[in-house]
């Protein structure tokens, strides 16, 4: 599959860096995240993704961070801001000139490079503190809720400054949930880290696996049979299916309609079931690994009069809920992302691709068997709660003419080619996750084994950008925004 | 809204008859649930199963035969059994691993004593009714909240069981705990288990909390709720599917007997 390459990979020294980051930004590209791995103890190496325009590759720039500092790019680049402050907490960097230089992941500054103990007992000073704005007019008040919520919710704390109704600022507080799970991976064999990854977000669980997989497939230049890259884009798109219908089933739930909840959360449990006959697990986890995938799916032969029965429901479904007044008006205008402040901020997914922004690794990046199908993009401009829901409405339309295109193709033949990733290499992986781009970077050591994983979740990025619509915004409106937004947690913390 | 009332008639009942009809529909065919541990015999230093188990669930004996297996630690991974030459382990359907005390998930090849059944008197009257529960997430990968959030959909419908979730602690019956309890969450996880009035029960719902899962032991995770809470039951699963949580809320209520005792399943 050698074609043009997918990335490159260029050296960067500290002080070329901000030249760098203007040339990309001018010539229309975008960073993606920065990692900090250890290429020897003691000396950590950043590298930063970047996406310049249509149809180049993926480029990686390799700096070194002699005495632990780096320049920070945050004020050209906003959305490196938080992976600037996790190298901060996590690896000990400095990054000067960094706009808001305090913990965000744990509270571990000032601890050194590698000072990252595998062992040990939970310590509780590990959670970052918290750091407010000021405020000095008496009148505005100070709203905290969480880290355990109403309901079954994941953990994490928001705090409102508000004023009557009025939300004059916005702040979420996550990484309650922080696992270090990053470091899990390391010492062990590639071929079985997939498991793991699979638990890094578990109604991610297909696209964290995948993207898992291909960075080893990477590391090792190995070939994936097309019968599993196949395979491969079904259960990507099943997973794509339950997540979206459960989305309209919680922004029904948020809109108070209680049979448009009820219904969108009936249609995912059917995608769930359909996906544990299919795959022996209701997430499809325990099916991929490196190289392709642990067992053949014996594709039941009603399986496309099972998926257009369904379609026919989810069809039926969606043109009820864009016909009903009372949703419409509340996503409408509710919770706007300019197309500036999702592209400066890192959104990604239905959010970015709501507020005009014409991206989706399968379309772009083309991985599995999506370099050969053709993956329609649904956008809008709007930016609002409806266009979300409208890019998603249109998603889950594209997911199921995928599965028809490719049920037809289906190889017979071998699930699985031999995988050895070369030691003292590394590798890079991602996929278009229901909630957007998602990326694995793997390094693997000079005995073959993981020396570092990074994961970049979707939700990292879109946490990001979702304060900017909630300050000076409306209290009532907060539920459905947030909805509207599609967030997972587990992932964004690790 | 009337259009959404009438659509909501029109469709019907969609939820099962299982658990009251056993043989109702639990809706988790064809889904593989813990590893099952048949007669077969070992190959002399084998070790596969355990050299292969991402969580450290399997022990051997000296002949590097299986000789323990601890379902608390298990996530259903499936790869022991992918490994195992001998057919020693294989696949199974096995899933309502929910357990009173925590020794009932150690399998181990001589069976130990059985951890006394303590099975009367267990719940008091106010839980016969109905049960309220305050879930605390932990630090899951949200695979957990996921099938927790499916309790609720049509299919299953908790609600006609007479359990609720609840947003306040101290209307809780039931603390129903996932994930591996980070360093962050530990603190939160007490302030909720203190804000609850006795008697308070616990359910370790997950492989997760029952042991610390794929996290367990980090610079930031703990290993589950040992030591942490006490326990009334212990369910784990990767995530468990929605019908073991039910099994295992009705095992807390006494509506449902414990089906695994010394990491042994019963037959149906
Ligand atoms: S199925 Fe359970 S016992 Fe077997 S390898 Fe996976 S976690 Fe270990
Ligand atoms: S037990 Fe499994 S599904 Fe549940 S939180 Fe842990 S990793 Fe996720």
């Amino acid at each position: 599959m050698s074609m043009s390459p997918r990335v490159e990979y260029i050296q960067v020294a500290p002080d070329a860096l901000q030249e760098r980051l203007a040339q990309l930004l001018d010539s229309g590209g975008r960073m993606q995240m920065a990692y900090a791995w250890l290429p020897r103890p003691a000396l950590a190496e950043v590298r930063y993704l970047a996406a310049p325009g249509a149809g180049q590759p993926l480029q990686v720039w390799e700096c070194r961070a002699e005495h632990a500092h780096l320049p920070s790019l945050a004020l050209r680049a906003p959305l490196l801001g938080w992976y600037e402050r996790e190298m901060q907490d996590l690896y000990g960097l400095t990054f000067d000139g960094h706009p808001e230089p305090y913990p965000l992941v744990v509270d571990g500054a000032a601890r050194g490079i590698a000072l990252m103990p595998i062992e040990g007992p939970p310590r509780p000073s590990l959670r970052a503190p918290l750091v407010l704005p000021e405020v000095r007019d008496p009148q505005v008040q100070l709203l905290s809720f969480g880290p355990v919520r109403a309901d079954v919710m994941e953990s994490a704390q928001f705090l409102f400054f508000y004023l009557g109704e009025a939300v004059m600022h916005y702040q979420p507080r996550l990484f309650f949930k922080h696992r270090g799970i990053e470091t899990r991976f390391e010492g062990g064999d590639p071929l079985a880290g997939c498991v793991l990854a699979e638990r890094v977000s578990g109604v991610g669980s297909v696209a964290h696996g995948l993207a898992y997989c291909q960075a080893v497939e990477d590391a090792a230049d190995c070939v994936v049979p097309l019968r599993a890259r196949q395979l491969r884009v079904l259960l990507a798109e099943l997973e794509r299916l339950y997540n979206h219908l459960h989305y309209f089933g919680a922004l029904a739930d948020a809109t108070t309609l209680k049979v448009g909840q009820a219904e969108g959360r009936l249609l995912e449990e059917k995608i769930k079931q359909l996906a544990g006959r299919l795959s022996g697990q209701r997430f499809m986890r325990n099916v991929l690994m490196p190289g392709g995938l642990r067992r053949d799916i014996a594709v039941p032969a009603d399986l496309p009069d099972t998926l257009s029965r369904l379609r026919n429901e989810v069809e039926s479904y969606l043109l009820q809920l864009e016909r009903t007044t009372s949703y419409l008006d509340r996503l409408i205008t509710t919770g706007v992302l300019t197309r500036e402040v999702a592209f400066d901020q890192g959104a990604t997914g239905p959010v970015e691709r709501a507020s005009g922004l014409d991206r989706d690794m399968r379309r772009d990046h083309p991985y599995a068997a999506y370099t050969d199908l053709p993956v329609a993009v649904p956008l809008a401009e709007e930016g609002d709660a409806y266009a979300r829901a409208r890019v998603r409405a249109a998603e889950v339309r594209v997911s199921f003419d995928l599965i028809e295109l490719l049920l037809p193709q289906l190889q017979s033949g071998e699930v699985r080619g031999a995988c050895i990733p070369k030691p003292a290499s590394c590798g890079l992986g991602w996929a278009e996750s229901p909630r957007g781009s998602l990326y694995y970077a793997v390094h693997i050591d000079a005995y073959g084994r993981l020396a570092r994983v990074k994961i970049k979740s979707p939700s990292f990025s879109n946490w990001r950008a979702f304060p900017f619509t909630v300050h000076q915004s409306n209290m009532m409106d907060y539920a459905i925004n947030e909805a509207s937004f599609g967030l997972a947690i587990a992932g964004c913390d690790r | 809204m009337s259009l959404w009332t009438l659509r909501g008639l029109r469709s019907g009942q969609a939820t099962t008859d299982w658990p009251q009809k056993a043989d109702g529909d639990h809706g988790q065919h064809g889904t593989l649930g813990m590893p099952r541990i048949t007669a077969e015999h070992c190959g002399d230093e084998c070790r596969r199963c355990a050299q292969t188990c991402p969580t450290q669930a399997i022990a051997l004996d000296t002949r590097g035969h299986l000789a323990e297996l601890d379902y608390g630690r298990c996530i259903a991974c499936q790869l022991c059994v992918e490994a195992c030459p001998s057919g020693t382990l294989q696949s199974s359907e096995a899933w309502a691993f929910g357990v009173r005390e925590r020794a009932d998930l150690e399998w181990s090849l001589e069976p130990r004593p059985l951890a006394s059944q303590q099975l009367a008197a267990h719940i008091e009257k106010s839980f016969r009714g109905s049960l309220h529960i305050r879930h605390v997430d932990a630090g899951s990968c949200n695979g957990c909240e996921s099938e927790l959030q499916a309790l609720n959909n049509p299919f299953y419908n908790l609600h006609r069981l007479g359990v609720f979730f609840t947003a306040s602690p101290r209307a809780a019956d039931l603390l129903l705990v996932t994930g591996s309890v980070t360093a962050a969450m530990q603190e939160p996880l007490l302030a909720t288990w203190q804000a609850m009035p006795e008697p308070r029960r616990v359910l370790a719902c997950g492989t997760c909390a029952v042991s610390g899962g794929v996290c367990g032991g980090t610079y930031a995770s703990g290993n589950g709720l040992h030591g942490i809470l006490p326990v009334d039951i212990w369910l784990p699963g990767c995530p468990p599917n929605p019908a073991a949580i039910i099994e295992a809320l009705l095992l807390l209520l006494e509506r449902k007997p414990q089906r695994v005792h010394g990491g042994r399943p019963h037959e149906r």
